[in-house]
């Protein structure tokens, strides 16, 4: 299984990663290779088996809809790159 | 000192032949003179670490210790610790102060543990030689050409020079168990579930586990002690209860049930190794265990299988580092895609990226069939495979690893070929179950590591026979050179 140079953009951007084009032939490879060695799964007979997501096979557990966590606005926004009145700050959206 | 197991340190402590004050910054000492050989250290928290231990040194003179009150203790850099930098090895949070404590680091800290500092890792896990951090490569304590494994390399560096009693680590496909291997000493990847995610950095949400690296498997029973158990803050975690992991430690093994699988001694199997291992099984045999083949058919798919299901996953937790609330913003964006896109391939080293991108491509339209379902089923099969064997045994014992350490840099321009490394170890995160490294002997003067595989839940069980052989062989106690230079 091997991919090109198209590809692997088109699978950056969906990963919103910029990549440079030297950056592109060098994942091209590096993918294509990992994409190889995947490949083997495709001749195994699966027909009949249930996927496992979850190796305890548990159920999603729920809570009450209560509020549980207190309000820390504050230490939250203190990670952020930038922010402004309480708010996450991101270049504008819309003109 | 730096030697000695927690049992004997928490009696000196009590006996007040020593302060943990004293005992912690004996270790900041070690770190400070040792570690600029070994890079195991991100961040040293040494404020943290004096005021824990100030704090330790008053709960034992009220006589209100428990075992772990006052040792001295690392955590792997992807446990978030409220006010100290957590950067799990990347340069996307290389200035990220987290506003809570990890479920794992609280609950060691409330048992009265010391925090050092914050050890060296793979970025976001994604490794098995601690060579894709970006605060540099951590060195082999056994030979400073090598490596130490991954992606918990900064913990096993650690615990095995000596610069921390204990440390924490995580395994999402072998990341406990083969660094531990390759330094020489003890570790355990629980059961998935057993011990609680929140506050993890995730990798891969369905196979991820925290567990114990320390000097011995009776080390390892203490810190599980603290650690294991259901924590309501992780959807995943198991709500059976959680065993005793020290009142097992000394049941004799006779009658244990050994499973060899085949598939485990085949081609690629160094033969040094092997025969580290062979002498192991004779050494159990002795304490009175059973041996026999088994077959774990599937063990080969196990590698397709985790390239794509951990890559997968790891596409879809990491895409909450976007340089909006956390992490990494580039400089000058023009627009929104431009800051997401040109802050996440800054932020991400090329593992990270790469494997972003494998996950996202195999769950991209078309795709999600014949990748992520194709390898869910075969996790399946790969989970059957050890259902039955262990039917028929109590534990599985094989090799961690193929070979011991290898060579810094020697295999960073073939992934593929360090992929492959990972066969003895990723099944056991496919499966879920848990398993254990201990030092077992060496081969060409490096580490070899056993591997012990047990049921669900059988940590306890685990323990016991790690125990046992080490109340019977001196391995676990070997110590490198450098780590006597100071």
């Amino acid at each position: 299984m091997s991919i090109d140079k198209q590809d692997v953009q088109k699978i950056a951007h969906l990963a919103r990663l910029a990549l440079t084009e030297a950056d592109a032939e060098q994942y091209q490879q590096s993918l294509s290779s990992v994409l190889s060695l995947v490949e083997q799964m495709q001749s195994v007979n699966t027909d009949g088996i249930e996927p496992l997501s979850n190796p305890l096979e548990m159920t999603q557990r729920l809570r009450d809809d209560v509020v549980t966590e207190e309000n820390r606005r504050d230490d939250f926004l203190a990670n952020a790159p930038q922010t402004e009145a309480g708010l996450f700050l991101v270049p504008k959206v819309i003109d | 000192m730096f030697d000695q197991s927690i049992s004997t340190l928490a009696a000196q402590l009590r006996n007040k032949d020593i302060s943990s004050v004293e005992l912690t910054r004996y270790f900041l000492d070690r770190i400070a003179k040792l570690d600029p050989q070994l890079n195991s250290y991100i961040t040293l928290s040494e404020d943290v670490a004096l005021k824990q231990a100030a704090h330790a040194d008053t709960q034992i003179q009220h006589g209100d210790a428990s075992l772990l009150t006052g040792i001295p203790i690392a955590h792997k850099d992807l446990f978030c610790t409220a006010g100290t930098l957590t950067t799990c090895g990347s340069k996307m949070l290389n200035n990220f102060i987290p506003p809570y404590e990890s479920t794992v680091t609280g609950r060691l800290q409330n048992a009265g543990a010391v925090m050092l500092g914050k050890t060296n890792m793979d970025e976001f896990a994604m490794g098995s030689s601690n060579e894709n951090s970006y605060y540099g490569a951590v060195k082999n304590p056994w030979n400073l050409d090598t490596v130490p494994g991954g992606s918990s390399g900064g913990s096993a560096a650690a615990v095995a020079a000596g610069l921390a009693i204990a440390a924490t680590g995580t395994d999402t496909g072998g990341s406990i168990r083969q660094p531990a291997s390759f330094c020489g000493i003890t570790g355990l990847k629980p059961t998935y579930g057993r011990v609680s995610r929140f506050g993890m950095i995730a990798y891969a949400s369905s196979l991820d586990q925290a567990g114990p690296m320390a000097k011995s498997a009776e080390d390892c029973a203490h810190i599980m002690q603290a650690m294991a158990g259901f924590d309501d803050k992780d959807s995943t975690s198991s709500e059976t209860p959680n065993d005793d992991y020290l009142s097992n430690l000394n049941a004799p093994l006779t009658g244990l049930k050994i499973g060899l699988p085949k598939e485990y001694f085949g081609d690629g199997l160094d033969a040094g190794v092997a025969d580290v291992i062979m002498a192991a099984v004779k050494e159990f045999e002795k304490l009175g265990a059973e041996v026999k083949e088994i077959s774990l058919p599937n063990l080969n798919l196990s590698i397709p299988s985790y390239y794509v299901i951990a890559p997968s996953e790891a596409s879809s937790n990491l895409s909450r580092f976007d340089g909006v609330r956390f992490g990494h913003r580039c400089e000058d964006p023009k627009d929104l895609l431009d800051m997401y896109m040109r802050s996440r391939a800054e932020g991400f080293g090329q593992e990270v990226q790469k494997r972003i991108m494998v996950g996202t491509y195999a769950l991209s339209e078309g795709y999600y069939d014949a990748y992520y379902l194709k390898a869910q089923k075969i996790r399946r099969l790969i989970k059957q495979d050890f259902t039955n064997a262990l039917q028929e045994v109590d534990v599985i014992m094989g090799p961690v690893a193929p070979t011991t350490a290898f060579g810094l840099g020697s295999k960073t321009n073939d992934p593929v070929a360090m992929y492959l490394e990972d066969i003895y170890t990723l099944s056991v995160n496919l499966a879920g179950i848990p398993a254990m490294s201990i030092p077992a002997g060496f081969s060409n003067n490096m580490p070899v590591g056993l591997q012990i595989m047990g049921n669900y839940f059988a940590e306890a069980k685990l323990l016991n026979v790690a125990h046992q052989y080490q109340q019977n062989t001196d391995w676990h106690r070997q110590t490198p050179d450098m780590a006597k230079g100071a």
